[in-house]
This record gives C-alpha cells, sequence and structure tokens, in this order.
C-alpha cells in the first residue's frame, strides 16, 4: 500500500464543557481550548502504525476549516505523518462545515492523492454526525468499513472487525476502501519534543475551497441552539435502606 | 407527506421496539410505508406490519442483503426512496452505518439522532454530547434522518397492514461479510429496557461484574457499563454508555462506582430516575443523580440487591 489518507478535525477538547450563547446562534468557542478530535487521533495513530510495520509508504493528513487547523494537522505531523494538506473554507470558527461538504472536499483530494485507503474517526465530537466517512464512501462509490476496532491489512484488501449493537462482525474489503475507527481501535502515541520541532519543517500545503471548486453552502439552516433542560436537583441518601425505600415509595420505580 | 422508514432487522429478526419507536416519529410527519430489507425476513415482515400507523409494508428479499452490508443496502434504499419525501430509521449501528451513504448518493444532508420533529422540514438534535440542543432546518429535496429511540415512545402493534414485495434491482457488492461474534445475554435489551444497572472503574474487575449482574437479576435490568470499565476489559463493548455508545433513557438508571464523565452522561441523562453509589462524595455524577449514596459499591450493591 502507497499511501492512507487521513482526515483530521479541529473540535473544541473533549474535557470542556460547553457553553451555548444566550442569544440561541451556537455554542461559545472563543477562547476555549480546542484539539484534535479524540476520534482522528485513533486514526492517525493506526495509519502511522501501518507505515511502521511496513504496510504503507506516506501518511497524508488534511483537515478542512479555518486556518487555525494547521495546529492539529502539526500535531499529527509529530505523531508521525508525512504531510499535510489544509482546506481553508472560511475564518469564523463557529461556522462548522457539514459532513456533505467535507465529504466532497475529501473526493477531490482522494482523486487527486490516490490513496489506497483512508482512515478516518468515526465521528467528531461536536456535531455528533457520524456521516463523512460513509458520504465520502458513496462519492467514491467505494466499499465501506465503518466503527472499527481492528485493522489488518493485505495486499488488495483489509479484514476490519466492526463494534455493532450487539458485538463485533468481521468484513473483508476491497482496496481502495474507507474505514472509520472506533475508540478501541488503539491508545494514540503522544508527541515528543523532537518530534514536535520536527513537525514544523515537514511540508503543509495549504489550499481553499474555492480552489477545489466545491460547494460548500450548508444543507441544514441552524435556527436555534439551545441548553438541554436541566434536571431537579437531587437528594444524598444516607443508606441503601433509605435508597430503597425513596425508590420504592417516593420514585416507584422499582 | 409520504415517510419511508427503514425497519430494523438483525439477522433476519426484526428489533421490534426500535422499530416502533421509529414509526412513532415518522407518523408526526405524515403517511408512513415501513422498508424490511434483509434476507429470510418473511416473519419480521408480518411483525412489522402490526405496527400501528404502517399504511404498508415493502418487503425486498436478496440474498446480498443478507448482513445489510452499506453498499448494496444503500443502493437499494437511494432507488426506493425516490418518491418519498423523508427516510427515517431508528439511530442503530446499523442505520448509522447505512444512512449517510444513502443520503451522500441522493446528494443530500443526513440528520442524526433527532429527538424531536418541529414540522415537516424541522429538527431538534444534540450536538456536543448532548450538552446543546439545536434546531436545524433541511433545505433538501428528501429529508434523511435518524431517529434517538429513547425520545419517542413505541407505536402499539394491533392492525395488520397489508405486504407488498418488491424487486431488487443490481446491486453493488464490494465488501464480503466473514463472521459475527454476538454477545450472548439473557439479560433485557440495553437501549430498551426499563432499568439499567450500569459500572464503571470503580468495579475493579471482570469477576466483579457478578454483583452488578445479581442486582440486575433482580430489578430485571438490563447491564451497562463505562467506557473505563470496557476499556480495563471487565465488559463487552456493547455495554458501554455514552456519546459513543448506547443511549438509554430508561425509567432507572444506577450508577455504580462511575465519576460522570461528559461523554457518559451523554448516553444516559435523559433517564426518568438517576441513582449514583460513589465512594468518592465529589464525583460529577452526583449533580444528575436524583438519589445519590457515598458508599463503597462492594458493600451497597450486595445489600441493595438484598433489599430488593
Amino acid at each position: 500500500m502507497k499511501k492512507i489518507l487521513v482526515p483530521i478535525k479541529r473540535v473544541i477538547d473533549y474535557n470542556v464543557k460547553v457553553r451555548v450563547k444566550a442569544d440561541g446562534t451556537g455554542v461559545d468557542l472563543a477562547n476555549l481550548k480546542m484539539s484534535m478530535n479524540p476520534f482522528d487521533e485513533i486514526a492517525v495513530e493506526e495509519a502511522i502504525r501501518l507505515k511502521e510495520k511496513g504496510a504503507a509508504e506516506e501518511v497524508v493528513v488534511v483537515s478542512i476549516g479555518v486556518k487555525q487547523a494547521q495546529d492539529t494537522l502539526r500535531t499529527a505531523l509529530a505523531m508521525g505523518a508525512d504531510r499535510a494538506i489544509l482546506v481553508v473554507t472560511g475564518d469564523d470558527v463557529q461556522q462548522d462545515v457539514e459532513p456533505l461538504a467535507v465529504a466532497k472536499i475529501l473526493k477531490a483530494l482522494v482523486e487527486r492523492e490516490g490513496p489506497d485507503l483512508v482512515l478516518a474517526g468515526k465521528q467528531a465530537i461536536d456535531n455528533d454526525m457520524n456521516a463523512t466517512g460513509q458520504m465520502l464512501s458513496a462519492l467514491l462509490g467505494w466499499s465501506q468499513a465503518t466503527f472499527a476496532s481492528d485493522l489488518e491489512v493485505e495486499a488488495d484488501k483489509a479484514r476490519v472487525t466492526r463494534e455493532v449493537d450487539g458485538g463485533l462482525q468481521t468484513l473483508e474489503v476491497p482496496l481502495p476502501s474507507i474505514v472509520t475507527v472506533d475508540l478501541r481501535m488503539n491508545d494514540p502515541r503522544f508527541a515528543s519534543l523532537p518530534n514536535i520541532m520536527k513537525a514544523k519543517r515537514k511540508p503543509l500545503e495549504t489550499l481553499s475551497s474555492e480552489d477545489l471548486g466545491i460547494d460548500i453552502r450548508p444543507r441544514l439552516a441552524i435556527l436555534n441552539t439551545e441548553e438541554p433542560p436541566a434536571r431537579p436537583p437531587g437528594e444524598r441518601v444516607t443508606s441503601v435502606v433509605e435508597l430503597v425505600d425513596k425508590l420504592k415509595t417516593e420514585a416507584g420505580v422499582i | 407527506m409520504s415517510i419511508l422508514v427503514l425497519a430494523e432487522i438483525n439477522d433476519s429478526t426484526l428489533a421490534l421496539d426500535a422499530t416502533q419507536r421509529a414509526v412513532t416519529a415518522a407518523t408526526q410527519l405524515g403517511t408512513v410505508t415501513l422498508l424490511c430489507v434483509g434476507h429470510g425476513i418473511e416473519q419480521a415482515a408480518v411483525q412489522a406490519a402490526t405496527i400501528n400507523g404502517v399504511s404498508g409494508v415493502i418487503q425486498v428479499e436478496d440474498a446480498a442483503l443478507a448482513q445489510r452490508l452499506a453498499e448494496p443496502t444503500a443502493a437499494l434504499l437511494a432507488d426506493i426512496v425516490k418518491g418519498y419525501t423523508h427516510l427515517l430509521a431508528p439511530a442503530t449501528s446499523d442505520a448509522k452505518n447505512i444512512l449517510p451513504r444513502v443520503a451522500a448518493l441522493l446528494d443530500v444532508m443526513v440528520i442524526a439522532d433527532i429527538i424531536s420533529i418541529d414540522s415537516t422540514d424541522t429538527f431538534r438534535r444534540p450536538i456536543y454530547a448532548g450538552n446543546a440542543i439545536q434546531t436545524v432546518q433541511s433545505l433538501d429535496a428528501i429529508k434523511v434522518l435518524t431517529v434517538r429511540t429513547t425520545a419517542f415512545e413505541p407505536a402499539p402493534c394491533n392492525q395488520q397492514a397489508s405486504i407488498k414485495t418488491a424487486t431488487t434491482p443490481e446491486l453493488p457488492v464490494l465488501s464480503a461479510w466473514i463472521e459475527n461474534s454476538v454477545s450472548s445475554t439473557e439479560r433485557p435489551d440495553l437501549a430498551s429496557s426499563k432499568v439499567v444497572v450500569s459500572a464503571g472503574r470503580g468495579i475493579g474487575s471482570a469477576e466483579n461484574f457478578n454483583i452488578i449482574n445479581q442486582l440486575a437479576d433482580k430489578l430485571g435490568a438490563a447491564v451497562g457499563a463505562s467506557r473505563a470499565a470496557v476499556d480495563a476489559g471487565y465488559a463487552p463493548n456493547d455495554w458501554q454508555v455514552g456519546q459513543t455508545g448506547k443511549v438509554v433513557a430508561p425509567d432507572l438508571y444506577i450508577a455504580c462506582g462511575i465519576s460522570g464523565a461528559i461523554q457518559h452522561l451523554a448516553g444516559m441523562k435523559d433517564s426518568k430516575v438517576i441513582v449514583a453509589i460513589n465512594s468518592d462524595e465529589d464525583a460529577p455524577i452526583f449533580q444528575i443523580a436524583d438519589y445519590g449514596l457515598v458508599a463503597d459499591l462492594f458493600e451497597a450493591v450486595p445489600e441493595f440487591s438484598e433489599q430488593v
């Protein structure tokens, strides 16, 4: 396998408790810690491991969004990716590009780069859509293996174990293919300081969605963003006896 | 509005509860046709036809659809859905695999995990692990939606709609199915159980899950787990409750030795009554628990089993 393409997304750090803006226009992303989407870290890690095993020659990472996403790409380069492509779609950090538009941009890049495998995260923790990999696969007419927890690559095919509702499912997909990764595929490495320094000299190409001629206008108009309803405050009980009594008499659930 | 609902079918068996809930959502939009796709699904189609609100069932039977692999199933759906205004399915791993592929084939967006329907083109869905609710209006000709099943009640089953068999077009077969490794359980289905007992890292080992299982059996409950418990190998991955696992909303959710990370809360904070048993009185889980007990779960959980 010559090349693996890994799409990565810059999202709010998974530990940050988000705040909804009072005017209902969205979630306040100003001055918050941003990181690589956790699922994408796993995809980058898997691609690098395949390269280290000699199963791939080059790992190319790509991010789509604001220019600050180059920090996310540098992180992936520091982990071990060879080269990065940034597609700038605008300068508003609040503007999330929809999965369909992202898939179209990725399709254009796949056609240019000719990877044998696209490794993506199963979902982004901001929009929680879980759609981009499947959409890209459809646009390319390729096979797909989603929610992967294990991946074995052979010459012209891959064997993938998927996490499904009832347990695990194993598929064999012909290459080129798209695999979206689940949490249990691996533990991503931390980038070492020397590798962070080296990553600054690795190639990072910047394009725009116009360069690629892709229409990224949203298909979904966001009318409102609000806080979920708050739960009424709970109470502390001091013993199991009291707990069971409250569940029987007060809550009536057992 | 003409609505097509993809019935959830696993290994020729109808997942009745999930399908009933998706039908409830669909009936808010218009006339509902239920689509049963797979191999050896005659019984599933007959059962699906009993769901109230379903005006007709289309049955599509093909060996290529046996495991509902994404490529042939999405190609079939993209063909059949022309003539409908909406395509819905319960937000299971099966539908999350297939529907985005269908949407892209139709050049429309998918709207994942809707929790309510404001109008025929406007829907609400949670984002940021359920910490915000977004209202979106679709500008697309065909709306492709997955339905968060816990947000809709199951439609009752006491009718008999007609069943029509459709022929399959030429379907692309790209992937090959090798095997399923299904975790067997006698307990209720996690996603639809009225009571769920879950454990986290605090349980310490797979063997210690026995005390959780005992309590679950006493309560007729399903057993869940946090990511920490699954990652540590204490529980299988399909028990995971949370942003990346299953979303549950039972009448009673009992969290034992679970700290309450944002990602776990995303999967259970719509439960009607939440109980937390944790030895750390500052654990975030206590902030959303209706009843909190600061105690060692190895003492409290067996005592709980004795009391009920």
